[in-house]
């Protein structure tokens, strides 16, 4: 038994920290198309504003996507909702709410964080430091999840933390895929070409999966491969079909424990099977990105059904 | 010259120190300064903090600590407990009268309007017995020392008094610095008070309650400057750490809402102020309470900790007349005195505190935190005058007392250890027998010379020893 509220915390709480992490791994990504590319230009950053989804608020505040500015928005402006540093102070604002929730090893790893980035955010990071800012991010959320693994009891408040990480990690994902869709449509690509090899490594970096690609597949990059991974692979920690198997069995424990079975049950039952079964053929013949904006929201009405079925604001 | 309590004049260490004082002459200083930055960092990274109000940029502070432990010998622990003992016991015996038969004001000890005319007063909980007979489950008793053998009791925090995780913190933090120390010296525990909390509340749970009575604390939220301390106790309980907004009145019980559905509470740590408890009955604005608690609370359906309306008990009017309370319930003089108070509401003690003002500490009846006073001998001359003209204008706002020569306690500093005043705030639990915890929160004045040891205005904390015979 937890209180809606605090419920309500944790599942925030590991979402925002779920979407620092995310944020660190896009701008990271870019970077390294900016890297390997003579001719990057604004393209590359516009895309990673709109996997990050903040492209229209960018624009509201820079004419134009430089480097510099997107990195900058993306990790420490705080007018961005979305950057790493409103991310990190929204989860801890949340874990602070939910403290008695936490084992004192999950706070502490929390609070350090949140000093820590505050530090190296405080000003504008030069460029060549950029490397090791974002490994540090990258590290920090990494100290949370294992002490949130390694110390708290396997009770309601790990089930609704993990659903707000696999939530806010379905959603991610989904995004990135959908901002970078037509770059996997076999009518548009030219396959093998320069351009799609980078594109396709730019993606399976995004979510830290472009070593571990090579393990699965063939080590070729078939954009059907790529989608297959990220969308329906269920060994793959990003992709959606492992969140919501890890999703389903999160709430079959709640279930079991409340004796409840609030809609939101239903619903993740769903779209897990859909997961389960469906194959990438079908879904690239159906269209991938209507596959992709249906799953967004499909992915949001679960949110909505979770804070409702368990009470998390009334 | 003030007290100091770790030395005497000629430098010797007294009595309680002596181990400690040999310990510290062992210490290499380098070594010292690194333990006290140790401290700060253990301290903020547990996110110990507090928030100032009304400070750009503060949201939250740490109160520094200062790595050399207060220490009491077990005969002045006796005495001070023994008065403090008899202290809350008359608290909780005017409480009651006042909202029952009142016979201290017909006796004539005290006037009526104090009582009637004052906002801490709640006639709503007049004719009503709370569980247990219980009104102030938690005091802080404030007690300065002046002297060896000369104590007073500064002020009674009979509302919410708060601090206590500092107290708990501070023992914790210097264990784990200074394991060594506690095996030279014996000194008692202050660790269980979490768990002697949680017993004396379950114990005054309503007489209704079967089972295992389910204990909340309530707190204003992550925005109020004492939200650590609130989280801290429900934790250390293991109780839940409820707002008002997950609470609501659903058949006559207060239940809090839960990922299954609502349960019922029966034993409320508030740490709200009663006039943001229940918006039905006092402020209709305030959304950190419950509509209809006082109901639920009036039909014995759920104990409230401390109890509405104990803050009349603790109003700085009502101090200067806690001599006459305390006799007049125990029968017997105070054990520990009261610092002499003029009530300026009366116009000879007016006259005389504004004659005397570059002498007097001056004080709001209703305020707290060391905000809205007046400390005559450090202000300035137009500190003092513009302090006249407010006390002119308002003589019953305020009392005056005179600027005692608080005793010192080394810090540790730099160059080595330097004195500062101090006082100390012993945490009592009163259920039906009264725990005082042996120990309690040092508060320091880190300026030298400072009189205020509030932490809003610079004051930082100490381990509070009080040893074994």
């Amino acid at each position: 038994m937890l209180l809606g509220r605090t419920a309500n915390g944790l599942y925030w709480m590991f979402r925002y920290i779920e979407r620092a992490e995310n944020i660190a791994r896009l701008v990271d990504a870019g970077l390294r198309v900016s890297l390997t590319r003579f001719d990057s230009g604004d393209d590359d950053w516009d895309g990673v504003l709109q996997s990050a989804g903040a492209r229209q608020a960018y624009a509201e505040v820079h004419s134009t996507a430089t480097s510099a500015d997107a990195v900058d928005y993306l990790l420490r402006d705080r007018h961005n909702p979305s950057s790493v540093m409103s991310c990190i102070e929204a989860g801890r604002n949340n874990a602070r709410m939910v403290r008695t929730a936490l084992t004192r090893e999950t706070w502490e790893a929390t609070n350090e964080c949140w000093i820590d980035l505050k530090a190296h955010l405080a000003r504008r990071p030069k460029a060549a430091d950029l490397p090791e800012l974002i490994d540090v991010i990258k590290h920090r959320c990494g100290l949370i999840r294992g002490a949130f693994h390694g110390s708290m009891l396997r009770n309601d408040i790990y089930n609704f933390s993990r659903i707000g990480t696999f939530i806010e990690r379905a959603d991610n994902t989904s995004r990135i895929l959908d901002v970078k869709y037509y770059v996997l449509l076999p009518a548009v690509s030219q396959v093998g070409s320069s351009l799609d090899n980078m594109q396709w490594e730019s993606i399976l970096r995004s979510v830290s999966a472009h070593r571990s690609y090579g393990w699965v597949y063939d080590g070729e990059h078939r954009p059907a491969n790529i989608a297959d991974f990220l969308i329906l692979n269920g060994r793959m920690p990003r992709s959606l079909a492992y969140s919501y198997s890890k999703i389903t069995s999160n709430l079959h424990y709640l279930e079991r424990e409340y004796g409840l079975r609030p809609q939101a049950i239903d619903t993740a039952e769903t779209i897990n099977a859909m997961l389960t079964r469906g194959s990438i053929v079908d879904i690239m013949d159906h269209g991938l990105h209507e596959f992709l904006e249906e799953f967004i929201s499909r992915n949001n009405q679960l949110g909505r059904e979770i804070s409702e079925g368990y009470r998390f604001y009334q | 010259m003030a007290f100091d309590e770790m030395l005497t004049a000629d430098d010797h260490p007294r009595s309680p120190y002596r181990d400690y004082h040999t310990w510290y002459a062992g210490q290499h200083p380098a070594h010292l300064i690194q333990k006290a930055r140790d401290a700060e960092n253990i301290f903020r990274k547990t996110g110990i903090t507090f928030a100032v109000y009304g400070h750009a940029d503060s949201s939250e502070k740490l109160i520094p600590f200062d790595i050399i432990p207060r220490i009491i010998a077990a005969r002045e622990w006796r005495r001070l407990a023994q008065g403090i003992e008899q202290r809350v016991l008359a608290l909780n015996a005017f409480l009651e009268d006042i909202y029952h038969k009142q016979e201290i004001i017909r006796a004539g000890r005290i006037p009526r309007e104090l009582i009637e005319k004052n906002d801490a007063f709640l006639p709503e909980m007049i004719g009503f017995r709370p569980p247990g007979g219980v009104y102030t489950h938690v005091v802080g008793t404030d007690i300065v020392r002046t002297g060896e053998d000369q104590f007073y009791v500064l002020e009674d925090n009979a509302r919410t008094p708060s601090g206590v995780s500092y107290m708990l913190e501070n023992r914790e933090t210097m264990m784990q610095m200074f394991p060594e120390l506690f095996t030279l010296n014996r000194v008692r525990r202050v660790e269980d008070y979490p768990k002697q909390l949680r017993q004396s509340l379950a114990s005054l749970a309503p007489s209704g309650c079967t089972g295992r009575p389910c204990v909340a604390v309530l707190t204003p939220g992550i925005h109020n400057s004492a939200y650590y301390e609130h989280a801290f106790l429900a934790d250390s309980m293991g109780v839940e750490l409820v707002e008002g907004s997950d609470l609501r009145v659903i058949d006559g019980r207060v239940k809090m809402r839960t990922t299954r559905g609502y349960e019922e509470i029966d034993v409320l740590y508030r740490r709200v102020d009663d006039e943001f408890l229940d918006p039905l009955t006092f402020r209709p604005d305030s959304a950190l309470g419950i509509p209809g608690i006082m109901d639920v609370y009036r039909a014995g359906n759920i104990t409230i900790a401390n109890a509405p309306g104990t803050g009349i008990a603790d109003d700085k009017a009502i101090y200067s007349y806690m001599p006459e309370i305390v006799e007049f319930y125990t029968g017997r003089k105070p054990m520990l005195e009261n610092v002499p108070t003029w009530r300026c509401s009366e116009p000879s003690s007016l006259a005389y505190v504004l004659e005397h003002l570059e002498e007097l500490v001056v004080k709001e009846v209703h305020g707290s935190g060391g905000y809205g006073m007046l400390v005559g001998p450090t202000a300035t001359k137009k500190e003092r005058s513009e302090f006249a003209a407010k006390l002119s204008a308002r003589p019953a706002n305020y009392i005056a007392q005179p600027t005692l020569s608080l005793s010192t306690v080394p810090i540790f500093v730099n160059k080595g250890i330097a004195p500062r005043h101090v006082d100390l705030r012993p945490y009592v639990l009163v259920s039906d027998t009264v725990k005082i915890i042996p120990g309690g929160l040092t508060r320091v004045a880190l300026k030298q010379g400072s009189l205020v040891v509030n932490s809003s205005q610079g004051g930082g904390t100490k381990d509070t020893w009080v040893l074994e015979d």
